[in-house]
């Protein structure tokens, strides 16, 4: 149903978006932030890491900028929020348009080719002497588990703690002295500062930086989320954030056997795609309801 | 009985080398969405295909505009390991040419394939990709506005600032208007809903409005033709589709031409192993000149005799 190369690529995409969805996670579930600047912030890192890049940065240094760069988006959106008052979706809103220019602007066109250009990919290709199709996944996953094991790490800090209690209980985090509105500033920047840098993930991966890149990137991010919590479960917060860059890989893989889907004569047409997707998701949704409804009858019969 | 024998023994000797003549081929396309001029382009491809007699099987991929979708299909296409990937628009392109070095790789509707990194030059392009640009006959469009309109000062235009063909064909149209004097003025959109808004915020500042080929903006177009009429501005528009929803004319390419072009150029690759990497870029020279006329009088402007009598379509 779904080739080799289909399998791995989905892989790659999983892990490449990871750290996206690590970044939804941290607004979405931990700070109780919904947070759309992400459709700017993905971009913006591809846009900054692209025009490093092919001024003959090293990648990393370009990829770092990338992570600079989406902390601050993130940051804005969290002054305007905690400092100006303005409601957090409409403060995500307002960053992410003003990101639409500002990456063109960044970039100077609205596309940046890497075609030819030496980055990431091509450096550790170049190391491991693997075929590209085997050596992106495992680039991106080594990525993406280091950001996950920083990720962890910092929230078991008293730092990340006091984070963790600002999205469950804001008036008692206020009354032990942390100052909340700092809470909110530093961790949507730090999300969004995840987000670039899995945009200049991307960007290497797909050749080129665009400015339309970015469209979709939330819904991706939080479908990846919650279809990571309802499989692979969020008993601890380890556990949950483990979940939601297993939920970037499911997701991913779901959509290429979207892509992949022939049944005999009947064949989806490329247009049915998304309804696929969000059919696949759904199911993905739906199914532990239905297990512990059907478990939940035999029990009682 | 020795009849049916002798039948199903001649059939066998008179399939067995058909069989073997029609080779078949399988090519995988990659679209980044489903667009009239693009859908045309992937038609004329599949059509002329047939003309020459070649047996192909497709695989159609289109990305609904989503770019990590695109990434995920150049991944299918590799394993679908096909002859030749038709990859039709920019991204489209730029993710095959990323993932995939071995396979051919033919491009079409790409406006710059250099500056895309697609090609090295468009005489030689390198690598295993060469195709088609869609790059717009400007000059001579500006030059047919000038037939109606031999005293225009200023040319308004829309366009999204985000679609990197556009952003190219606006150099290009300030660059030839510098040469006839005439000045142009910008309106810049994010999105089609905001054609409506730009298409007012022109009237009064030009003489007449030019739609380049930009995806956004052709799909709100209704709205700017609507500000025109209501305001007797004459809208010329690159694409013929796009007269005949009610722009008052356009010199353009006729993109399934581009289609049958494109076909021609893996029939060389396929059956006659020419090497994309040493096969020059095209472009299609042949331009189609659609005409308007109830478009023309709505918007208040009169066609020159000369041009009328060489239109190839006179929509009515």
């Amino acid at each position: 149903m779904i080739s080799l190369y289909a399998f791995m690529g989905a892989l790659e995409q999983g892990f490449a978006f990871g750290l996206m969805v690590l970044g939804v996670y941290l607004t979405f579930r931990v700070l109780d932030f919904p947070d759309l600047t992400v459709d700017g912030s993905l971009p913006l890192g591809a846009a900054v890491s692209a025009v490093a890049i092919t001024n003959g940065y090293h990648p990393f240094l370009a990829m770092s900028m990338a992570v600079c760069a989406g902390f601050i988006a993130g940051a804005v959106t969290g002054i305007l929020n905690t400092k100006f008052k303005i409601l957090h979706l409409l403060a995500s809103i307002l960053t992410m348009i003003s990101l639409y220019s500002i990456n063109i602007r960044i970039m100077g066109r609205p596309n940046i080719t890497l075609l030819g250009q030496d980055t990431l990919i091509d450096k550790f290709m170049e190391m491991t002497g693997l075929a590209p199709y085997i050596s992106t996944p495992i680039l991106f996953a080594i990525i993406s588990i280091t950001g996950l094991i920083a990720f962890i790490w910092f929230l078991k800090t008293s730092f990340g703690l006091a984070m963790l209690a600002t999205g469950d209980n804001p008036k008692m985090i206020t009354s032990l002295g942390v100052n909340r509105d700092m809470m909110i500033i530093f961790g949507v920047g730090l999300s969004n500062g995840m987000v670039a840098l899995s945009g200049a993930l991307v960007a290497q991966n797909q050749g080129s930086a665009d400015v339309n890149m970015g469209i979709g990137t939330i819904i991706a991010g939080l479908a990846s989320v919650i279809i990571g919590e309802t499989i692979f479960g969020t008993k601890t917060i380890t556990c949950a954030m483990i979940s939601a860059v297993l939920g970037s890989v499911l997701y991913r893989i779901a959509i290429a056997l979207a892509l992949g889907m022939r049944f005999g004569d009947f064949a989806f047409t490329p247009s049915d795609l998304n309804l696929v997707t969000a059919v696949l998701v759904i199911a993905a949704l739906v199914s532990p309801q239905i297990k512990a409804n059907v478990l939940g009858r035999r029990l009682r019969a | 009985m020795k009849k049916i024998l002798l039948f199903m023994v001649l059939i066998f000797m008179i399939a067995v080398p058909v069989i073997h003549l029609a080779q078949s081929y399988t090519v995988s396309i990659t679209q980044i969405v489903e667009h009239p001029s693009l859908d045309s382009m992937r038609e004329g491809f599949k059509d002329r295909m047939k003309e020459a007699g070649i047996n192909v099987q497709y695989n159609v991929h289109i990305a609904q505009g989503n770019q990590a979708n695109n990434v995920q299909i150049a991944n299918q296409i590799k394993g679908e390991n096909p002859d030749l990937i038709l990859a039709i628009t920019t991204p489209s392109a730029q993710a095959v040419a990323q993932k995939i070095k071995e396979t051919p790789i033919l491009f079409t509707g790409v406006t710059d394939p250099v500056a895309a990194g697609l090609v090295k030059s468009l005489m030689i392009p390198g690598k295993n990709i060469t195709g088609m640009t869609d790059m717009s006959p400007i000059l001579r469009q500006v030059e047919l506005i000038k037939e109606f309109l031999p005293k225009i000062k200023t040319i308004g235009t829309i366009y999204n600032a985000g679609e990197s063909n556009s952003v190219v064909l606006i150099k290009v149209l300030k660059e030839v208007c510098k040469s006839f004097d005439i000045k142009v003025e910008e309106a810049s959109i994010a999105n089609s809903s905001g054609v409506y808004q730009a298409a007012k915020s022109l009237v009064g500042k030009c003489d007449a409005i030019y739609i380049p080929l930009d995806n956004t903006v052709v799909s709100g177009l209704e709205a700017a033709i609507k500000v025109c009429r209501q305001n007797k501005l004459p809208i010329f528009s690159a694409d013929t589709d796009s007269v005949k929803r009610g722009t008052v004319a356009a010199l353009a390419l006729d993109y399934y031409r581009m289609g049958l072009q494109t076909a021609d150029m893996a029939v060389r690759i396929l059956s006659k192993n020419a090497k994309p990497g040493s096969t020059p870029v095209e472009s299609l020279q042949n331009l189609q000149l659609f005409i308007n006329p109830n478009a023309a009088k709505k918007m208040g402007i009169a066609i020159p005799k000369q041009v009328l009598d060489r239109a190839d379509e006179i929509v009515k």
